[in-house]
């Protein structure tokens, strides 16, 4: 009964999050109603038993993400609202409707009860062997999950060489000076 | 009445905010607010991801999402650094702006 | 000795690729002279390797150089017997010599080591057809030679007739060789194998009458193309726009004479079939006759001896056709030496007159041209058929085959006879218009000797003429025990026995030569006036043998002007409209289709986003749906 109570607020948080993120004018509130979202999934990790992911969701989502949001949004410009008309024809229609679609497909397969594809747990599956904490973690992720693990590692390097290039951008100095010239 | 929060509903929800992330992109011109979008469906998969572990009883769920946050993690960096980029040069966040290579 | 023999083939080849690079550093003689050598080396290292043959030790080798294609029997492989052996000592020998006449008539010609990398090539690529030991490295050294022909046709580039010459010249050739192909093929197919060795020693069991036939005459068609044998002779006539050193070399002494020799070479294939031979042997007089008239009437001095080329080509058919093929090669010998004279000759005189090759316009040159005068009469005399000189020889020993056969073949005695009585005549009617009589030189000519280089050719080459017949008499057949190892597996037809029949056939064919020289003699011998007359006296008949029965024309109108409408119309009816509609209208489609498509492409991000969405959406919708 609790798991249900929590689930439809955290739900319902999630969902308003979402919503504010997709119709605020102001990016600022955009990443607000993100915030919110991240906390809610972060409260239903934790309700399935996924307290790692859950801390480190809001630890690098809700810290570090959204911050290097949060200082883009600035650096760009926070006065700056979106014009919210639409410029491409039939593009929200088209959006609404495909959004629609989706979520009918889901809300007829709940309503008529087809999950075959997701498997109900078990009364027998031990809870515990779900219990994500560190250490039930770390087993896998460092003997079975070593490659990708690795990976990742090459990713984030790569990242941030990326990024150091992208900064230390500057414009050749023939195409500055066609600017100049106005050509 | 007795409702025992399943693993579908948690799947259900998380199909409905990815729908949301989807609209987000198609309806906004704004590169940051697109991006949250993207964090917005990213979360999605991962809610997904969870409850899928949960239902098969095992960690592989959750290890996946620790993947995927590492990945989004570097394209944030990434995705940002090209949107000042781009801001330096043209004063403006819009994607609708970067259409020269219209046919 | 025998491991060596790639060496004969190898020396010209060399000197050729030598002087393609380096010619035009050494310089003009220079590059004449090495030419030259390397040929004359071929022909020394060919004489040794040939001792074994003289003294009968032999029966000929086969030496493989390389497997090029070994499941069909082809490889690289120099059959050395007799007759290769008697091929390649002409070849090099009267080669060796045009070469070094060569040098002194290119004189002064800009592209003078060009020339002579030609010549070089030739010889190599006819060393190749003689020496083969199967029928592809054959085929190949016969394309060859064609390409130096076609090349050394059209040397003088500049000249539209000249040009026009080489390309006839190679189509004409085309023909004959896609017939030689077929037969090929067959051979193939019958024996699958082109190896000599392979063919001809399983013959007897394997070949039908049928198909010897069919091949027999394939390969007539192909030897009829490259020795210019009715209908395909055309070429030849025109060819003479080339140099006058390959005029004597490739189209009288070596090249001409491939047909000759492949016949030759496959005689156990004709010898199986009833008809192949007699046919071989009436194209081949029908061709004497036929192109000893047209010489007739011919004005151009080079053109005479062109018609009469390839009339002597004809005698050889008529040997070969008859089984007797000693006779045929004998005669391809004594041919080789005299025609290469008189071409020499021709070309002496034409050197000395200033490029004049009109005979009427000639007359009294023996004072100025001594040699060449001597020379040239030594060339007539044999060509002509009278004793003792080589023509005799070889030309009575054809009568005297084509007399023993019987039946049919007597009518083909009877034509060959004729045809040496005009024979005679017309050479007579050359000598007496350009070295007798009074000069109706065009003003501004002064004849001259020729130099030495060029004289020094003429005088062996008459020496050859002389004596050259005197291999194979009836008295002492020393060719025919030569060669005797190379027709083991034929059987030959020999002139009839007897010193009696000797005498009779011997004395109506000197009588026919004596007779037409007397008569040309005592016709031409006159002012020009008189013999005007006489030639007006045949009216027309003079005409269209002067114009070679028109036969050009014929082929214009029947066979090349519809090549060419056809040509056309595939040019113009067809690929036009079609092929290049086809490939313009893709293209056309594909551009119109693009501007209709370029409107997708809005540079929108967020609108291939919402196609992408669309997309993702159906299928997994339809996912779902399958599974529901």
């Amino acid at each position: 009964m609790v798991e249900l109570v929590v689930f439809v607020l955290m739900g319902g948080g999630a969902l308003a999050g979402g919503v504010t993120v997709i119709k605020a004018r102001n990016p600022v509130y955009s990443a607000m109603g993100l915030l919110g979202t991240l906390f809610a999934i972060a409260v239903l990790y934790v309700m399935q038993l996924a307290h790692f992911v859950a801390a480190v969701q809001v630890i690098v989502y809700a810290g570090a993400v959204l911050t290097l949001f949060l200082f883009v949004i600035m650096m760009v410009g926070v006065d700056k609202e979106e014009d919210v008309r639409e410029t491409i024809p039939h593009q929200r229609r088209l959006a609404l409707a495909l959004g629609l679609i989706a979520i009918g497909i889901v809300v007829s397969l709940v309503a008529r009860g087809r999950f075959a594809w997701v498997p109900v747990a078990s009364a027998a599956a031990d809870p515990q062997a779900t219990n994500g904490t560190v250490q039930a973690l770390a087993e896998p992720m460092f003997t079975d999950w070593v490659l990708a693990f690795e990976a990742t590692a090459l990713l984030l390097t790569i990242a941030a060489a990326g990024t150091i290039a992208l900064a230390s951008f500057r414009r050749p100095v023939a195409d500055t000076a066609a600017e100049r010239t106005g050509v | 009445m007795s409702l025992v929060v399943t693993s579908g509903w948690y799947m259900t929800l998380a199909a409905v905010l990815f729908a949301l992330g989807a609209l987000g992109i198609l309806i906004r011109r704004n590169a940051l607010v697109m991006f949250m979008c993207i964090e917005l469906m990213l979360n999605a998969v991962n809610l997904t991801f969870v409850a899928a572990g949960r239902a098969l009883g095992n960690l592989d769920g959750q290890l996946a999402v620790f993947f995927v946050l590492v990945v989004a993690a570097a394209e944030v960096v990434v995705g940002l650094a090209i949107i000042v980029a781009i801001f330096r040069r043209r004063q403006s966040a819009s994607v609708d702006e970067l259409s020269e290579l219209a046919g | 000795m025998s491991q060596f023999l790639w060496i004969i083939i190898a020396l010209p080849l060399a000197s050729a690729v030598f002087l393609h690079f380096a010619g035009r550093r050494i310089g003009e003689p220079r590059a004449g002279y090495l030419a030259t050598l390397s040929v004359a080396g071929s022909f020394a290292l060919a004489l040794g390797a040939a001792l074994p043959f003289f003294q009968g030790e032999s029966h000929g080798v086969t030496v493989n150089i390389w497997e090029w294609m070994p499941a069909i029997g082809a490889a690289l492989e120099i059959n050395w017997d007799p007759l290769a052996a008697l091929m390649t000592l002409i070849i090099t020998g009267v080669g060796a010599l045009i070469h070094l006449y060569a040098i002194g008539y290119m004189h002064g010609e800009a592209r003078f080591t060009r020339f002579f990398v030609y010549l070089n090539l030739f010889v190599a690529s006819m060393l190749t057809l003689v020496l083969a030991g199967n029928f592809a490295m054959l085929f190949m050294g016969w394309e060859l030679v064609g390409l130096c022909s076609f090349l050394l046709i059209s040397f003088w580039s500049t000249r539209p007739s000249a040009n026009a010459a080489g390309k006839k010249a190679f189509v004409v050739n085309r023909i004959g060789d896609f017939g030689f192909l077929v037969g090929l093929m067959l051979i193939f197919a019958t024996f699958s194998t082109l190896s000599y060795a392979g063919i001809f020693e399983r013959a007897e069991e394997v070949l039908s009458p049928g198909m010897a036939t069919a091949i027999g005459l394939l390969i007539l068609i192909g030897a009829a193309g490259k020795s210019a044998q009715i209908p395909l002779y055309v070429w030849l006539p025109d060819a003479m726009e080339g140099p006058t050193p390959v005029s004597a070399l490739i189209h009288a002494a070596t090249m001409v004479t491939a047909g000759v020799y492949v016949i030759a070479r496959s005689a156990v294939i004709f010898e199986i079939s009833p008809i192949a031979g007699p046919i071989v042997a009436t194209v081949g007089a029908a061709t004497a006759l036929w192109a000893a008239t047209i010489a007739l009437a011919q004005k151009d001095i080079k053109r005479v001896l062109a018609y009469s080329t390839i009339s002597q080509l004809g005698y050889m058919f008529l040997a070969v056709g008859a089984a007797g093929h000693v006779a045929g090669v004998f005669h391809l010998m004594t041919h080789a030496f005299f025609k290469a004279l008189l071409f020499l000759g021709a070309g002496s005189v034409i050197h000395g007159m200033a490029d004049e090759q009109n005979m009427e316009k000639m007359g009294g040159l023996r004072k100025a041209m001594p040699i060449t005068a001597v020379t040239m009469l030594i060339g007539t005399i044999a060509i002509s058929g009278i004793p003792p000189l080589a023509g005799f020889w070889s030309k009575d020993e054809i009568l005297g085959v084509a007399f023993s056969r019987g039946g049919w073949f007597w009518v083909l005695w009877i034509v060959g006879l004729v045809t040496a009585l005009i024979t005679a005549f017309y050479m007579t009617r050359q000598f007496v218009l350009v070295f007798l009589g009074e000069p109706r030189w065009t003003e501004g000519v002064h004849p001259h000797e020729s130099p030495r280089t060029m004289t020094l050719p003429l005088i062996a080459l008459a020496g050859l003429s002389i004596v050259g017949g005197l291999l194979n008499t009836p008295f002492r057949t020393a060719l025919e025990h030569f060669l005797e190892p190379s027709f083991e597996l034929v059987a030959l037809t020999h002139p009839p026995e007897g010193l009696g029949m000797f005498v009779l056939l011997a004395g109506l064919s000197t009588l026919a030569g004596l007779a037409g020289a007397g008569a040309a003699f005592l016709t031409y011998n006159r002012p020009a006036e008189l013999w005007g007359r006489f030639e007006a006296a045949f009216g027309r008949t003079w005409t269209l043998w002067s114009e070679g029965y028109r036969v050009d024309d014929l082929y214009w109108a029947t066979l090349v002007k519809p090549g060419l409408r056809a040509a056309e119309a595939a040019a113009f009816r067809f690929d036009t409209p079609i092929i290049d509609g086809a490939v313009n209208g893709a293209g056309r489609l594909v551009r119109a289709a693009a501007s209709k498509g370029r409107g997708l492409q809005t540079g929108m991000v967020r609108s291939y986003g919402a196609l992408f969405a669309a997309g993702t959406v159906a299928v997994i919708g339809w996912i779902i749906w399958r599974g529901a």
